[in-house]
């Protein structure tokens, strides 16, 4: 497994969220796209992590593990992000009856 | 000594006069409207006393030199505001507070009941004011400022009966075609400020009426700073504010139509003062023009073919104030040829008597129409009857402007006469042979149209006033063509319908005459002929010496080299211009003698074609109306401006609104509310943004 691999992954990975994201109209649906996303960006630090930092970093093992740290706050915040939007999703089910997105465009006027 | 606190009263009486009038008077205390008429004769009888002795302390010699004081500074060049006390400016002094106060005596009368009384008053006020600072002016911008007022005062008080059209077509139309004059003016003034190095580097200020005039003469090292054919131009500009203001052939047509005013306001400034100003101003820059024998051909000639056309025209019109304007620019034409062949002294002495007996005969005039209810002189007549005292001072007044011996205007247009015959200044000799052959021609004109006037006004059976010309003009609609141009100027005044009441006017009225008639008798005694050596406290030519050793001041050392004319008084050609007065006079008599009351045609309509081309006033304003502003202003510049509006102004203000409009037409397609589409955008530019980096970075 090589860096170029997992960069590879985590790209495609990134690319089928964000088609995800622009193209489903379901709001779960949408909602689990941008979680692929979440999680390509959190699989691109983790591996920068392993096999970058510690080049530039040998001397320093603590801050060598920034990337990891990063993926982990991303986790913790995804989940909190999560119940808020969720929490958005039901409160808009509640008035419309609809989870469509195209419908939901209320904003706009 | 003059103290210059007492000479800036002079010019700020009348003006605060103009503000108590129209800042209090007229807005809080319009029922006493008759204060606006006192305050102001109040202010200009100080202003008059302040003046005589103005004029007293110059005659006895002194010599005041105030200190200008700064107003604004213009990149290298200071513009001061200042004073400018010499002989020719107290004569002016007198002759603009003298005349005006008469005239704000006798409106009292012949303006009673007029609605805007005090707004009559205050725009007076504002006119003399205007007029004594611009013949204070010590600085050539300071000047233009109150030459400009002066025109503004004369535009508000032609038109001051604005619900008449024919009053607000002329008010329009004078200060239109002064303006046109003012540009000349105007560019000699940037000319001298674009000079301002060059006068800085011979230690003279460029707007300094005093500088201006060293500027002129050749320095020391050889060659003047303002020269040769700038010179010439800068002085022909001058001369194009001068004829417009007072006149000049070119631009004569707006002064008869400016009869549409009140009469005083056509006696005071349309007459005596404000139309003067030209004749002043070329005066004023009198050394200048000494320099140039080019502009001074240019006035000569100018000038004297001024007055014999204008008193060609003055031979046939019937509205007794139209004969009057067109023999004031006939006169103004002699004082512009006085200038012009370098006879200085007669042209301001001329300019002197001139304003007295014109001014006479012009409140003559309104004393007439107060009687007969119009200014139509075909239906006057027989009035000497009816209005003694204005009948012998008018007949006074004519008298002097024909040149009669002992009235003023003989003394003041026989030493004009005489210096065109003695020649000498800087133009050439046939030029002054000319000059003098045209202003005889017109001593006979003046003559005859005199006469015919004073015979068809005081003379004969009444015929009927202003109430039969109503009947006659109701009977003949629509009148014939030609006559149309001569009854708009009849028609009756604002505040006098055409009534007649046949009576001698109010003492009111007839008072101020009298003191300008004394004034017309007695004005030519102030320049006797050089056998008379001394008349009461008058030593002989005493008027002309003493604008001559004004101008000889003025010049400094540069005098010796150029001199004005100093006429003696010569028998040969007072004899000459008696002669062809009384010829004038004799033809006038013979002509209109037999037609003692009805006949209303007029003789010299037997001249057929010649009669149409003068009363037609030579197509000269049907040429300007008819041609230059119709066809060439309406149609072609109005008629290109028009198009250049409606479609490249126009057209480029559509093209931004529309182009504009199409944009957030076609933004507002991406603002459709989806929130996918919008993330599609956000990633298409993202994508954008980095192929831009990897591609050009």
């Amino acid at each position: 497994m090589t860096l170029q691999a997992m960069l590879i992954v985590a790209a495609i990975l990134f690319c089928i969220g964000l088609y995800g994201a622009l193209a489903r109209r379901n709001v779960i649906a949408v909602f689990m796209s941008i979680e692929i996303m979440f999680n390509s960006v959190n699989l691109t630090l983790v591996a920068l992590g392993r096999y970058v930092a510690p080049h530039a970093l040998a001397a320093d093992i603590e801050s060598a593990l920034t990337g990891q740290v990063f993926a982990v706050f991303i986790i913790a915040v995804a989940a909190a992000e999560v119940a808020l939007g969720l929490g958005i999703v039901f409160a808009l089910y509640r008035n419309t009856e609809s989870v469509d997105l195209t419908e939901a465009a209320q904003m706009r006027r | 000594m003059i103290s210059e606190s007492f000479i800036w009263a002079i010019l700020l009486l009348p003006l605060a006069s103009f503000v108590v009038i129209a800042l209090v008077i007229r807005p809080f205390l319009d029922r006493a409207s008759a204060l606006s008429g006192r305050v102001l004769i109040g202010c200009l009888t100080v202003a008059l006393a302040l003046s005589l002795w103005t004029l007293a302390a110059t005659a006895g010699g002194a010599v005041p030199d105030f200190q200008p004081h700064p107003w604004l500074d213009v990149g290298q060049a200071t513009v001061a505001l200042g004073l400018l006390v010499d002989p020719i400016t107290a004569i002016m002094l007198v002759v603009v507070t003298g005349v005006s106060l008469m005239v704000q005596i006798y409106s009292q009368g012949y303006m009673r009941g007029d609605p805007s009384y005090s707004r009559y008053f205050a725009y007076m006020s504002l006119f003399t004011g205007a007029m004594i600072g611009l013949v204070l002016s010590s600085n050539i911008v300071q000047l233009y400022v109150f030459w400009e007022l002066v025109g503004v005062a004369s535009y508000l008080l032609i038109g001051f009966w604005h619900h008449r059209p024919a009053a607000a077509a002329a008010a329009k139309k004078a200060f239109i075609i002064t303006r046109i004059g003012d540009v000349g003016f105007l560019l000699a003034i940037l000319y001298l400020f674009s000079q301002a190095d060059r006068f800085a580097a011979a230690g003279l200020d460029p707007f300094h009426i005093p500088d201006i005039w060293q500027a002129a003469q050749p320095l020391a090292t050889g060659g003047a700073v303002l020269g040769g054919a700038a010179l010439t131009w800068v002085l022909l500009g001058i001369f194009a504010g001068a004829a417009g203001k007072s006149g000049q052939f070119p631009l004569h047509a707006w002064l008869p139509d400016a009869m549409e005013g009140p009469t005083p306001v056509s006696a005071l400034i349309h007459a005596a003062t404000m139309v003067a100003a030209g004749v002043f101003l070329v005066a004023r820059f009198y050394p200048l023009f000494l320099a140039s024998p080019n502009a001074m051909t240019v006035v000569a000639l100018i000038g004297a073919f001024t007055a014999f056309m204008a008193a060609t025209m003055g031979l046939v019109m019937n509205d007794i104030k139209r004969v009057l304007a067109y023999s004031t620019i006939s006169q103004l034409g002699y004082m512009m040829a006085a200038l012009g062949v370098g006879a200085y002294g007669p042209a301001i002495f001329h300019l002197f008597t001139h304003a007295f007996f014109k001014a006479l005969l012009f409140l003559g005039a309104g004393s007439v129409n107060h009687a007969a209810g119009t200014f139509n002189m075909r239906y006057m007549g027989g009035l000497r009857r009816f209005m003694p005292w204005t009948y012998a001072l008018t007949l006074i007044g004519g008298l002097s402007l024909v040149g009669i011996f002992p009235l003023s205007g003989f003394w003041s247009k026989d030493e004009i006469l005489a210096a065109a015959w003695q020649g000498g200044g800087s133009v050439e000799m046939w030029v002054s042979r000319l000059t003098l052959g045209l202003l005889l021609a017109g001593v006979l004109l003046t003559a005859f149209y005199t006469w015919r006037l004073l015979h068809l006004t005081f003379h004969g059976e009444f015929r009927g006033g202003g109430e039969r010309e109503q009947s006659d003009l109701a009977a003949s609609a629509p009148p014939a063509a030609a006559e149309v141009p001569q009854h708009h100027g009849a028609a009756p005044a604002g505040n006098h319908p055409s009534g007649v009441h046949l009576a001698e006017s109010p003492w009111v009225m007839v008072l101020p005459m009298a003191a300008l008639g004394v004034a017309a008798v007695a004005a030519g005694f102030v320049a006797n002929p050089q056998w008379v050596q001394r008349l009461v406290i008058f030593p002989a030519h005493w008027l002309t010496d003493f604008l001559d050793a004004g101008l000889e001041h003025g010049l400094g050392a540069a005098a010796e080299a150029v001199h004005p004319i100093v006429p003696k008084f010569s028998l040969e050609v007072a004899l000459a211009s008696t002669a062809a007065a009384l010829v004038g006079i004799g033809v006038a008599m013979l002509l209109y003698r037999s037609r003692a009351s009805e006949a209303i045609r007029d003789p010299l309509e037997r001249m057929g074609p010649v009669h149409r081309l003068l009363s037609q006033r030579y197509y000269v304003d049907a040429l300007y109306e008819g041609i230059l502003v119709r066809r060439v202003f309406y149609r072609a510049v109005a008629g290109a401006l028009d198009w250049v509006d409606r479609f490249l102004v126009d057209g480029l203000v559509n093209l931004v609104g529309c182009s504009v409009r199409g944009v957030g037409r076609g933004a507002a397609l991406f603002q459709n509310g989806q929130v996918q589409w919008y993330g599609v955008m956000i990633a298409i530019g993202s994508l954008l943004i980095l192929a831009g980096y990897l591609v050009l970075g």
